[in-house]
This record gives C-alpha cells, sequence and structure tokens, in this order.
C-alpha cells in the first residue's frame, strides 16, 4: 500500500476522533448543565453556564484541539504521484 | 434610500466585481482550459482554500434565515448552530489527503469524474450523480438568490425585480469569465467580509443592549425558555438538535460544492493552514450571528418576519456605514454560495454530461466556448426562475443539502476508504438516500423526532455495504485503494 494512504487513513480517523469529542462535549455540557429549572441556572460573562461551556469553550476547544492536531499529528506528503510510484 | 448604507455596500460590490474581473485573466493563460476553469488548477493556497470553504458553505441561511430562528427560538437555535463547528476540520480531515491524491492519479475535475474512474465507468453512477447535482444545486441556486434579491430589496428599498438584477449582475460576470479561480479569490474578500460583518455586528448588539447581563435578564423575564437549550416553546429535544450534527456538521463531506474543493488545494501544507483558519473562522461566525439573533430581541421586540430580524437589527444598533458593512456581509455569503454552486452546476453539465457522453472529442476551443456558454445560460435562467419567488428560504436550501448528502456520503468517502466498495454499492446508495429522503420530507418528515435527513443517510449506508458485498463476488475490484 502506498504509504501516503496509511497517512491519509490516520488523519481521517482523527477527523472521526475530533467530531465525537466535539459531540459530546457540545452535548454533554448543553444538556447536563441546561436541563435544570432556569431559577437555578449559573450565569458566566452574563451567559448561561450551559450555554458558555458548550458554545463558547467547546468552540474554543475545538480550534486548540484542531492546532494542535495540525502541529504534531498531521504528516506533509507530495499529492503528485511520485515517479517510482507502483 | 440610505446613502449612508448604501455606499459601503456599493464599494463592497465594485470590488469583488474587479478582483473577480481581474482574477480571470489567468483564466485564458493556463494550458488546460477545463481544469482551470472549473478548479483553478489546484493551486489553492491554505487562507484561500479555507475561506473558499467556509465562503461556500455559509450562505443565507447562516446570515438571515438562522438569526431569525434564534430569534424566535432563543439560545437553543444558538446551539443547534454550534453544530457546524464541525464543518471546518471534518471534511478537510476525512477526504483529506487521500481525496486529493486519488482526484490528481484519476485527472479528477469535478466530484463525478472521481466517482466515474473509482466505479468503473460506471454510465449509471455518472448520469445519475451528475443529475443530482444539476437539480437539488439548481434549486438551492434559486432559493440564495431569492435571499441576495431579497435583502438587496430589504437594504435599498429598490424593487424585487431590480434587486435581482443588480444581484445577477455583480454575480454573473465574474463566474462566467472567471470559472473556479475568480470565485475562490473573491470567496477570500467576501469570507473577511463575512468575518469583519460579524464581530461588528455581535459587538454593537452587546452594547446596544447595555450588556450580556442586561440582555438575559431581559430576555428571562420575556420567556426564561429562551434561556434553555429546548427552545422557546421547549419543543427542541436533545435528539432533534443533535440530529442536526448530520446535516450541517458531519454530512457537509457529502455535498459536491464542498467536496470539490477538498480536491483544489496545492499541496499537504495548505491543506493543514485550512484547517486551522478554517474552524476558527466558522465557529465565530456561526457562534456570533446567531447569538446575536438572540441577543435582538430585547432591542428589537416583536418582529414577525424571521428574515428581516438581521438587517433591521444592523440599522438600528449601527451607524449608516458601519451597517453598509455588516449588510456586505450576509451579500458576501450569498454571492460565494451562488457563485460555487452556478459553477458546479455548470460544471456538472459540461464535463460530467457533454464532455463524458456527448461529444468527448471535443477540442480544447470547444470546450472553452460550451463551459462558458452553459454557465451563462444556467446563470441567466436562475435568475428568471429567481423572479416568481418560492417561499421557505431555509426549507428549499435544506432540501438540496439533505439529498445530495444522502446521495454522495457513502459513495465518496467509502470509496475512498473501503476497498470493496464497487458501482452497485454507489448506484444503491444514490438511489436510496434521495429517494427516501424526498420521500420522507414529503410524506412522514421528521421521523421519530429526528432532522428528515438521519433515516436516508442511514438507509444508503446499508445499500451501499449491502450491495458492494452481495455483487463483490461478481464485480473483481481492480483500483488499488487499500
Amino acid at each position: 500500500m502506498d504509504w501516503r494512504f496509511k497517512v491519509a487513513n490516520r488523519e481521517a480517523w482523527i477527523g472521526v476522533a475530533l467530531a465525537a469529542i466535539n459531540f459530546l462535549w457540545w452535548y454533554g455540557f448543553a444538556y447536563g448543565l441546561g436541563s435544570g429549572p432556569v431559577s437555578e441556572y449559573q450565569f458566566i460573562f452574563g451567559m448561561p453556564a450551559w450555554f458558555f461551556y458548550s458554545c463558547v469553550v467547546g468552540s474554543l476547544l475545538m480550534i486548540i484541539l484542531v492546532i494542535i492536531v495540525v502541529k504534531f499529528f498531521l504528516t506533509e506528503v507530495p499529492l503528485d504521484e511520485e515517479e517510482d510510484h507502483s | 434610500m440610505n446613502w449612508g448604507v448604501m455606499i459601503p455596500l456599493i464599494i463592497f460590490l465594485a470590488i469583488v466585481f474587479v478582483v473577480g474581473f481581474w482574477s480571470s485573466k489567468t483564466v485564458y493563460a493556463k494550458s488546460n482550459f477545463m481544469q482551470e476553469y472549473f478548479l483553478g488548477s489546484r493551486e489553492l493556497g491554505g487562507l484561500i482554500l479555507a475561506m473558499t470553504m467556509i465562503a461556500t458553505y455559509g450562505s443565507a441561511s447562516s446570515f438571515v434565515g438562522g438569526p431569525g430562528v434564534a430569534y424566535t427560538e432563543g439560545l437553543g437555535w444558538v446551539l443547534l448552530s454550534m453544530a457546524q463547528v464541525a464543518t471546518g476540520y471534518f471534511v478537510l480531515l476525512i477526504l483529506g489527503k487521500k481525496f486529493a491524491i486519488m482526484a490528481r492519479r484519476y485527472n479528477a475535475v469535478t466530484l463525478v469524474d472521481y466517482m466515474k474512474v473509482r466505479y468503473d465507468n460506471s454510465k449509471a453512477v455518472v448520469i445519475l450523480s451528475a443529475l443530482s447535482i444539476i437539480i437539488f444545486l439548481f434549486a438551492a441556486m434559486t432559493a440564495q438568490w431569492v435571499g441576495g434579491a431579497r435583502l438587496i430589496e430589504a437594504i435599498t428599498g429598490l424593487s424585487y425585480t431590480t434587486a435581482l438584477f443588480v444581484f445577477a449582475a455583480a454575480v454573473l460576470v465574474y463566474v462566467i469569465i472567471g470559472g473556479f479561480r475568480a470565485i475562490a479569490v473573491t470567496d477570500m474578500i467576501q469570507g473577511l467580509i463575512m468575518f469583519a460583518g460579524t464581530l461588528i455586528l455581535l459587538v454593537a448588539t452587546v452594547i446596544a443592549g447595555g450588556g450580556m447581563q442586561n440582555i438575559m435578564t431581559e430576555l428571562a423575564q420575556e420567556n426564561e425558555m429562551l434561556l434553555t437549550p429546548f427552545g422557546h416553546d421547549g419543543s427542541l429535544t436533545p435528539l432533534y438538535v443533535s440530529s442536526f450534527w448530520i446535516l450541517v456538521g458531519v454530512g457537509v463531506v457529502g455535498l459536491p460544492q464542498i467536496a470539490v474543493r477538498a480536491m483544489s488545494y496545492k499541496d499537504s501544507r495548505a491543506m493543514h493552514r485550512a484547517l486551522i483558519v478554517g474552524t476558527i473562522v466558522v465557529a465565530f461566525m456561526m457562534f456570533g450571528m446567531h447569538l446575536a439573533g438572540v441577543l435582538a430581541r430585547p432591542i428589537l421586540p416583536g418582529i414577525d418576519e424571521p428574515d428581516t430580524v438581521m438587517p433591521t437589527l444592523a440599522m438600528t444598533v449601527l451607524p449608516a456605514w458601519l451597517a453598509g458593512i455588516v449588510l456586505a456581509a450576509p451579500m458576501a455569503a450569498i454571492m460565494s454560495t451562488v457563485d460555487a454552486l452556478l459553477l458546479m452546476v455548470s460544471s456538472a453539465v459540461v464535463k460530467d454530461v457533454y464532455y463524458n457522453y456527448v461529444n468527448p472529442k471535443a477540442t480544447e476551443k470547444k470546450i472553452k466556448q460550451v463551459s462558458i456558454g452553459v454557465t451563462s445560460v444556467l446563470g441567466i435562467s436562475v435568475v428568471f426562475f429567481a423572479l416568481s419567488p418560492p417561499d421557505l428560504l431555509i426549507w428549499l436550501n435544506l432540501f438540496a443539502f439533505g439529498g445530495l448528502e444522502s446521495a454522495f456520503v457513502w459513495p465518496l468517502v467509502l470509496g475512498l476508504y473501503w476497498a470493496r466498495g464497487n458501482k452497485y454499492g454507489a448506484l444503491a446508495s444514490i438511489i436510496l438516500g434521495v429517494g427516501s429522503y424526498i420521500a420522507i420530507s414529503v410524506f412522514a418528515p421528521e421521523p421519530f423526532g429526528m432532522h428528515s435527513v438521519v433515516l436516508p443517510v442511514v438507509l444508503s449506508l446499508i445499500g451501499y455495504v449491502l450491495a458492494s458485498l452481495l455483487t463483490s463476488s461478481k464485480q473483481s475490484h481492480t483500483m488499488e485503494t487499500s
């Protein structure tokens, strides 16, 4: 198998993992903290805590994770066909 | 007419027009016209790749329809819209380098080209794919076009018809003569305007409402459900909201106008950079615009027509010239979507149908004429369709999205990563996906409290896998995909 495809397969799985983390964080904070009565809501920077953690922190987390993945886990590969490709 | 608002808008349109026109020069200097016109000769760098993906994806519903719904539903709709953060990294990571490598190996210019080679030159796969793209994207394009004209109508007070022609004139010229490169370069400007517009509007809205805390208190006084994840009447269930992860999150991989961009970049480094930029920009834009829609509620109570929330808000909380810049953002979003859709439909007609089956021996010169001719005819006909506008902007748009996602997600993704997937699988997937999506949307929408797209995507997966497995003994697969 072309070595580049091993890299590509691994990176596709990283994409799946990122989306899974993204979803769990988003869902967990939104419905974990947001399901109680509004009178018991905590507020952070004026926003309900569920919203702050799920949407604001969740987005920042994903941005940081994507940066980490790009810097440390992705590999540069040539996209064009190489001469010795078999 | 409000000239303070108009002048920034006119300047914006003029810049886009000039840049689009200027970047079209390169098109005629390249040796392979079709590669250049429909794919920009695979030369996109990271920043421009990120911007063209986001600008193509971000449309009338992100800037006009979405904030309008958020105004009605409250924070629950912002939560829903955040499923779109995934589009910033998911498409590029999933299709990733494999798609870029295979597309180059197959010499594919369109998504259908890729499918054609991957699925053993199956005529049925090519024709069905091309037809789905032409029909659904034409519908989506018409809806966006209507949105663009309505927006100009609302801002300027021009009649709908005049507004439509202004919009058409601004977009059509550079797409027709400049192709993919002009679209990508103008997308860059449009993406920046979308980003800046979101930032300005969000900050100004928070200030106009007397601070975040104050706005939230007023929202809670009006209806405390606006602060919950469940919508203004509690009808947004976790399952329903989560099901949008398929439609506007991970399923976006299957949208041809997005997927084709994943084969247009220059090198690995461009893709890496686009991942970071794309995630940041899409997260901020979706969050900012939808939140602004919610925060608008105490400032502008009692708006009945959701689509007018965003333009009214901009003109209320901002001085005219800044409102002009902010209102250029939805305009940019719509322009950058319709230009991509127009070229996508045109490429399906020219490359996938005409060049494949009608006239495979067409000369370079002939291809050039046909490409420009077809793009013009499509562009002009969509304007005429938009003259008697169909209602329900978002619905029409989402209908097209769901249909294409159900059709293409699996043939595309499993085609890349599962060697046993074959043309029968792809056919089953497309037919089941599109067929069941239309049937469910029309006869039994939102089954089990999920968005209508979920079941068709699952059926399409089952169809792909079953049909591939059942036929794999008959069809020995020759491609070295594993």
